[in-house]
């Protein structure tokens, strides 16, 4: 498909989830009904990524929304980069969907009070895509905080849902401290505004070569702070493991995998359009050390498997924001392929740990024991995922990190060679620390008695397992899937592509008001403006 | 096409770092409530903040009715009003935690996580070369302190002996009956 006719369906991912909310909550009483809609709905947006991911790789697609070309209107943008994460988190996505479903199903069947309430759950579900899904698209800074702040509102919903005890205090410290992030993005966009007089992300990265370089480096460390509360790093993660692990499996999966990815997003999208002269580097570069190393001796000192997993969460994002502050193309394309990987994996974790919670009762390392024997099959569900997250040859986690240390080799400073060897301590670290937990959950003779005729529903298993086989097949994958993020990530240092695709239309960009888009194809020129890393 | 006067006014400039002070002292607050108001001030500092952004006030920005040089900017005011409904949609939300908060332990505090003190209890127990010189004689160590403080849900036992008790409330499974 062409980038012209794609432009039509960039819009749909955050239209569709949008009605599908709507939709879910008209129809409240009919969870029959609510199901279907929520399933097609993310279905479509999986379907309509792939076709985004296609139309992509020949330039940037854009579609000014309303009709109003930028920068006057407001533009949705889908780059590789965009496209990518687009396809990813849909996909993953949709298999918390229906593993959430099964879930659902199985308490309904036996009369337990069921963890997630299903009226609300589909509404905000929805809600969730749409944010992410808009954020990941948007052209405008203004934009990307409404995307923000759409799935963070969700996100508050569904992370106190059923209100007990125990969400409501996670939920307190994970609102206080997204509001303190969101105020501050809404500064640092005030201050943009000011100084620049746009908050459209191509025209920003046009005039922010003029504005004095004081004000950009506030500017840009204000970003900074905003996406790194949201994105986990370091000193600034510590509501994330305390948070995220009270609220039911796959919403923990569902915010594991995708959120912090959504702030580093946030952060390569503005880092490499914005202030591509890289003055933050530096600080990148001592903040992804803290944050792996930090991240992972919390994993260790963990008892308990959903903690342990928040803390290597945090920890793995060190290695995206490493290869960022690497800011070449290699480093970049390697933190792409990191993010794809860790979305996948991370997500397919807290789904098995769900599946754990139901067969053994806990999450406690100190009350598991003996699943190895007692359900193989789980245990294989779990070992894969881990040996994945941990980087064992020759699964997607190894690549990314391979990529990550070469390229940290290859600069040759002694910052990049300590963050080298960060990075291996990490890694070897977070072997240690889900080798621990292999050996609590599965292997050790259980403490307590653990019922042996519970059977875990086939919905929620197979879920889990087709995100597993993904996790594998990004192996399988794995050399297109690298060239793609190298392509992506030439894209996003080159810069100009991104640019001339929102202005492609040559009459547009003088701010006139009478300057409504024409019908014309905005794209025919932007075909052989942006030079991919093909090699 | 700069021709609004941007010179921001000391009045509004002022006003936005009070509001911002308050808002920062209020936000380190324990209770939701304060929490929550010390947001709404930062919150409209923000806004107040993007109409210093937008230059001084001028006709409606309509074509025809306004010379195009004495318009306000209009787009500033568009993101205050996205901001302004984002905020009271928030504060909906969080006023429905505090209150159940409330309904809940009859206070709106935000607590200690639970698992952070069972961390603590397990090191109290495995290191005993940490201990307060200073409640030497009540043979009470830092860690034992730092396993004691503020348990709020009720039904931990907070002798600090036992390191699993606490696991029905880490899963949020007992709650205490409104008062």
């Amino acid at each position: 498909m062409t980038p012209d006719a794609a432009q039509y369906v960039v819009p749909l991912p955050v239209m569709l989830p949008l009605f599908a909310a709507g939709l879910t909550l008209a129809l409240w009483r009919h969870s029959r009904a609510q199901r279907i809609i929520t399933v097609v709905t993310l279905s479509a947006v999986v379907a309509i990524s792939v076709v985004l991911l296609v139309a992509a790789d020949s330039g940037p697609v854009v579609v000014d929304v309303g009709g109003w070309a930028a920068p006057v209107g407001i533009d949705l943008v889908a780059d590789r980069l965009s496209a990518l994460m687009l396809t990813v988190s849909s996909i993953v996505m949709l298999c918390v969907l229906l593993y959430s479903l099964a879930q659902g199903v199985a308490d309904d069947a036996a009369g337990d009070d069921a963890s997630i309430p299903t009226a609300i759950y589909h509404p905000t579900y929805m809600v969730l895509a749409a944010g992410v899904f808009n954020a990941f698209l948007s052209g405008d800074l203004f934009n990307l905080y409404v995307g923000f702040e759409v799935f963070l509102a969700a996100s508050y919903v569904l992370l106190t849902l059923g209100g007990t005890g125990e969400r409501i205090r996670a939920g307190s410290i994970y609102v206080v401290v997204a509001l303190l992030s969101s105020v501050i993005f809404l500064v640092a966009i005030a201050v943009t505004y000011a100084a620049t007089g746009t908050v459209n992300l191509a025209q920003l990265s046009e005039r922010f070569a003029d504005i004095d370089p004081g004000v950009r480096l506030v500017i840009q460390l204000l970003l900074l702070l905003a996406f790194g509360i949201k994105a986990a790093i370091f000193p600034l993660s510590a509501w994330l493991p305390d948070s995220y692990p009270t609220a039911p499996a796959p919403v923990t999966a569902v915010f594991a995998g995708l959120l912090t990815k959504v702030g580093v997003y946030a952060i390569i999208r503005t880092q490499t359009l914005l202030f591509p002269e890289g003055h933050a580097d530096t600080v990148l570069m001592w903040l992804a050390l803290l944050t792996m190393l930090v991240g992972i001796l919390g994993a260790v000192a963990q008892n308990d498997i959903k903690r342990l997993l928040s803390f290597t969460l945090v920890s793995h994002v060190g290695f995206m924001i490493f290869g960022i502050s690497l800011a070449t193309e290699p480093g970049m394309s390697a933190a792409i392929f990191y993010v794809v990987h860790h979305i996948t994996v991370q997500t397919t974790l807290f789904l098995v740990v769900g599946l754990v919670e139901r067969r053994g009762g806990s999450t406690s390392l100190d009350r598991l024991g003996g699943l190895a024997k007692l359900a193989p099959g789980l245990a294989i569900l779990f070992f894969i995922p881990a040996m994945n997250l941990a980087g064992i040859p020759p699964m997607s986690g190894f690549l990314g990190k391979l990529g990550l240390v070469q390229e940290g080799i290859a600069q040759d400073t002694w910052l990049t060679w300590v963050l080298v060897v960060g990075s291996v301590v990490t890694s070897l670290l977070t072997l240690y620390a889900i080798v621990k937990a292999w050996n609590k959950a599965f292997w050790q003779t259980a403490p307590a008695e653990i019922p042996t005729d519970t059977r875990l529903p086939r919905g929620m298993v197979g879920p889990a397992a087709a995100l597993v086989v993904l996790g594998l097949g990004l192996t399988v994958v794995a050399g297109p899937l690298y060239a793609y993020s190298e392509r992506a990530a030439g894209t996003l240092l080159d810069g100009h592509s991104y640019v001339d695709a929102v202005f492609s239309k040559g009459d547009r960009g003088e701010g006139e008001s009478n300057e409504v888009a024409t019908d014309e194809p905005p794209l025919e020129e932007t075909g052989g403006t942006d030079e991919g890393g093909d090699g | 096409m700069n021709v609004i006067d941007t010179t921001p006014s000391l009045a509004l400039v002022l006003a936005i770092g009070v509001l911002f002070a308050a808002g920062v002292y209020l936000l380190l607050e324990r209770s939701l409530t304060r929490v929550l108001l010390g947001f709404i001030l930062m919150g409209n500092g923000a806004n107040l903040l993007f109409l210093v952004a937008g230059g001084r006030s001028g006709g409606a920005p309509l074509v025809g009715t306004t010379p195009e040089d004495e318009m306000s900017d209009p787009l500033v005011q568009a993101m205050v009003l996205t901001a302004i409904v984002i905020t009271l949609g928030i504060t909906a939300f969080v006023l429905a935690m505090a209150y159940r908060s409330w309904q809940l332990h009859g206070h709106d505090e935000v607590q200690d996580d639970l698992e952070d003190r069972r961390v603590a209890r397990h090191a109290a127990r495995n290191a005993p070369a940490f201990t307060d010189t200073d409640s030497e004689e009540s043979g009470e160590t830092l860690d034992d302190e730092a396993a004691q403080v503020r348990d709020e849900t009720g039904t931990d036992s907070a002798d600090g002996t036992d390191g699993t008790d606490g696991t029905d409330d880490a899963e949020g499974r007992t709650t205490r009956e409104p008062r």
